[in-house]
């Protein structure tokens, strides 16, 4: 098993979310994370999909994926080709003594603080998945309030526009 | 609402409009308030609206129909528990591939997400047993939603599409603008194979000692059993055609090994699992015909021709893809293995007179029980001599399907219908009766059980007044015969919940004359040939023939499920014996 990112085109019709919801619902595979948007077509969306199968299996989730009506395009991407980025908003514990350290953390991984309590500051982070663990792992010691997370966006780097099927 | 001078027909007139557009000549239905709009422009249609007694019945009518016919079958039922009836015939129609198009009401646009009397979420409900469907809630939207759906469910791999149309979409004024074409971007099937796979195709072919032409419905689907034939006679391999292949490929043909599967002929399942090499067109794996998966044709090297690419590689790894249609496939292979065998021919002899051994070692057969009950076997081997490979012959589910597809002889593409990926009981009657609708000068056998008679019969009153003079011959073993088979072979003869006491109740003859039809009996072996022709000589109403057949009959040879074909057994603990050499 291994993690892969798939960038799906898909209509925006109403229940296309659904219909991959069920797709991958019924044939049996876990989708780690997963974020719908525009594009820069309004009749179209991009899903990025983050998915945890073998090789064998994202075979047929493309193929799949590519049998609903509604999907335009299925494109793997790969991690070093793309931008792959995650966001975290994350509520940190401060007490006087440990806020300048928390700051000096936020500056080091160039995330930024959007809110700041009496007791607590609210961080605001983007980047890959390792990034965002590893700035978790960094703040998990002065105690973690809350925290939220979006599903990864990617895109292809370089001038390579996503296609059409 | 904007009324223009050119809004002049309602969105129901549009849907008419629409269905008459797209050739559609009859559909299957039953009316209700959802739907009720779309009923008033219907009632001055040439299209032929059949009045069902159940919704499931429309819709395996309409399967049926699309069967014989290979065009769209349509149905159309009301909101909520009309929707909600067709879910098994759409989920059936799709696992077999069956074009079909249903179309249902829904509660107005305003009340969707309400709770509203007789509403359902039928686009929701149906949306992993469809290959797509529509919700329609504005009227301008239907002329398009009507030509996408019958584009999506006859082109590419054929499936079932909803369109659920709300009430005020149909009542609403709209102009009628049907689209010239249809465009869908997501939705390109690839018909016509890359010329490279064809040349590696061909190169595999004519590398093999041991080949099989392994068919499934796809063939039938794509019209292309006469393609299929000379590639048949060019190679020489044997063929086996799938439960839905049956007479793709004709059962008289020397080449042909019968059906493979947990009831094939053991030379068939024989052949797959021996061969070097597995010519696979439109066929998919299935566990029934696989067994034990990881078991299966273990030394075949495997080419793959099927229309729909997720196929390729879902089950078992694919040397060769071929993604295309069949006709278009076979066309370009033809050419390329002529060339390849003007390079070199295997010699396939050997290959041949091994197969034709096993094939002679072990033909179907039955035992005519002893204490002289009627064998099902029997009746049904008659019945296919007497009503001949012109005529339809549809199956229910389960042993009298099984016995069916084995002692009918099958000439030609659609003379078979059945229920084969959803194994749906219930099945026969209704599909019967579309494809009596769809092939009217042709005879029309339903061949069911009955426990699958008493789930759908209510289809023969729709029969007796609507001029569709089926015929059905109930294999009545008074059980749920396959599931009593399996309780006799893995549940140590413990008889739980599959007698069903139908030699009692209900009397199958009344209860045909009842609906209608001309009810028929036949308890011995002398009365068969009479009844059956007695029932052939009966074309102005539908007939119903109760057949009181051996309840202990068993459908042999058998592949235990879960377990390798290598394990086929002729009869209860009766393996074939190879010949050393052959292992």
């Amino acid at each position: 098993m291994a993690t892969h990112t798939l960038s799906v085109l898909v209509e925006n019709s109403p229940g296309v979310l659904a219909r991959i919801a069920s797709l991958f619902s019924r044939r049996g595979y876990n989708i780690d994370s997963l974020a719908v948007g525009p594009t820069e077509n309004p009749d179209i969306s991009r899903m990025t999909i983050v998915i945890d199968v073998d090789d064998h299996a994202l075979e047929q989730v493309i193929a799949q994926l590519d049998k609903l009506i509604d999907v335009i395009n299925t494109d793997r991407l790969d991690p070093i080709t793309s931008v792959q980025r995650e966001l975290l908003l994350v509520k940190v514990n401060t007490t006087p003594e440990t806020r300048s350290q928390v700051l000096e953390t936020v500056q080091l991984f160039r995330a930024k603080v959007v809110d700041v309590a009496q007791d607590a500051v609210t961080i605001e982070a983007t980047g890959n998945a390792e990034k965002i663990q590893a700035l978790l792992r960094v703040l998990e010691p002065y105690g973690i309030k809350e925290l939220v997370q979006s599903g990864l966006v990617a895109m292809e780097r370089g001038l390579k526009p996503g296609k059409g099927k | 609402m904007n009324m223009t001078s050119n809004e002049n027909v309602t969105g129901a007139q549009s849907l008419v409009k629409s269905l008459e557009h797209v050739g559609v000549d009859v559909m299957f239905g039953i009316p209700g308030g959802a739907i009720l709009p779309a009923y008033d422009p219907i009632f001055d249609s040439k299209i032929r609206h059949i009045l069902v007694r159940h919704e499931q019945g429309a819709g395996h009518a309409a399967t049926g129909y699309a069967q014989v016919t290979g065009r769209v079958g349509v149905c159309i039922a009301t909101s909520g528990p009309g929707a909600t009836n067709l879910v098994t015939p759409l989920a059936d129609a799709q696992m077999d591939s069956v074009p079909m198009v249903a179309i249902t009401g829904q509660v107005n646009s305003t009340s969707i997400g309400t709770d509203a009397f007789q509403e359902a979420d039928i686009r929701g409900i149906t949306m992993p047993v469809t290959k797509h469907n529509f919700l329609v809630t504005n009227a301008k939207d239907i002329p398009h939603a009507i030509a996408s759906a019958f584009h999506i469910a006859s082109t590419g791999r054929p499936g079932a599409v909803l369109v659920d149309i709300a009430k005020d979409a149909l009542v609403n004024k709209t102009t009628f603008d049907f689209p010239a074409s249809i465009n869908l971007a997501g939705y390109q099937p690839k018909l016509q194979p890359n010329d490279g796979d064809i040349r590696d195709a061909a190169r595999l072919i004519a590398e093999s000692t041991q080949p099989v032409l392994y068919v499934g419905g796809g063939i039938i689907k794509a019209n292309a059993s006469k393609e299929l034939m000379k590639l048949a006679e060019l190679t020489g391999a044997p063929v086996v055609t799938t439960l839905m292949a049956l007479g793709a490929f004709p059962d008289s043909h020397p080449q042909h090994l019968g059906m493979p599967g947990m009831h094939g002929t053991v030379a068939a399942v024989t052949a797959l699992q021996k061969a070097d090499l597995l010519i696979t067109l439109g066929a998919r794996f299935d566990d029934r015909v696989t067994g034990k998966l990881s078991t299966f044709a273990p030394n075949a090297k495997i080419i793959h021709a099927d229309i729909d690419p997720a196929e390729i590689g879902k089950l078992r790894r694919v040397d060769v893809p071929l993604v295309g249609d069949l006709k278009n496939t076979i066309d370009a292979l033809l050419p390329a293995l002529k060339a390849e065998f003007k390079k070199s021919q295997p010699d396939i002899g050997n290959w041949v007179n091994q197969v034709n051994g096993w094939r002679k070692t072990y033909p179907l057969g039955y035992d005519h029980p002893a204490d002289g009950a009627l064998s099902p076997q029997y009746v049904i081997e008659r019945l296919g001599k007497i009503a001949g490979p012109e005529a339809i012959y549809v199956a229910g589910v389960g042993q009298h399907q099984m016995w069916a597809s084995q002692f009918v002889q099958y000439e030609r593409p659609r003379s078979w219908l059945n229920s084969g990926g959803l194994g749906t009981m219930g099945y026969a009657v209704p599909a019967a009766m579309g494809a009596k609708v769809g092939a009217p000068d042709r005879t029309v056998w339903a061949i069911d059980g009955d426990g699958c008679f008493q789930m759908t019969n209510q289809e023969l009153t729709t029969c007796a007044l609507n001029g569709i003079p089926i015929k059905v011959a109930i294999i009545n073993n008074e059980s749920l015969g396959m599931v009593r088979q399996w309780q006799s072979l893995f549940y140590n003869e413990r008889y739980s919940n599959t007698d069903l006491h139908s030699k009692r109740i209900p009397d199958f003859a009344k209860l045909g004359e009842a609906m209608g039809c001309v009810g028929l009996r036949a308890e011995t072996r002398d009365e068969v040939d009479a009844v059956i022709e007695k029932a052939m000589s009966i074309n102005d109403q539908p007939v119903v023939v109760d057949f009181s057949v051996h309840r202990d009959a068993m459908v042999w040879p058998m592949v235990a499920a879960g377990t390798s074909n290598d394990s086929i057994t002729l009869a209860r603990s009766l393996a074939p014996v190879w010949d050393s050499q052959e292992l």
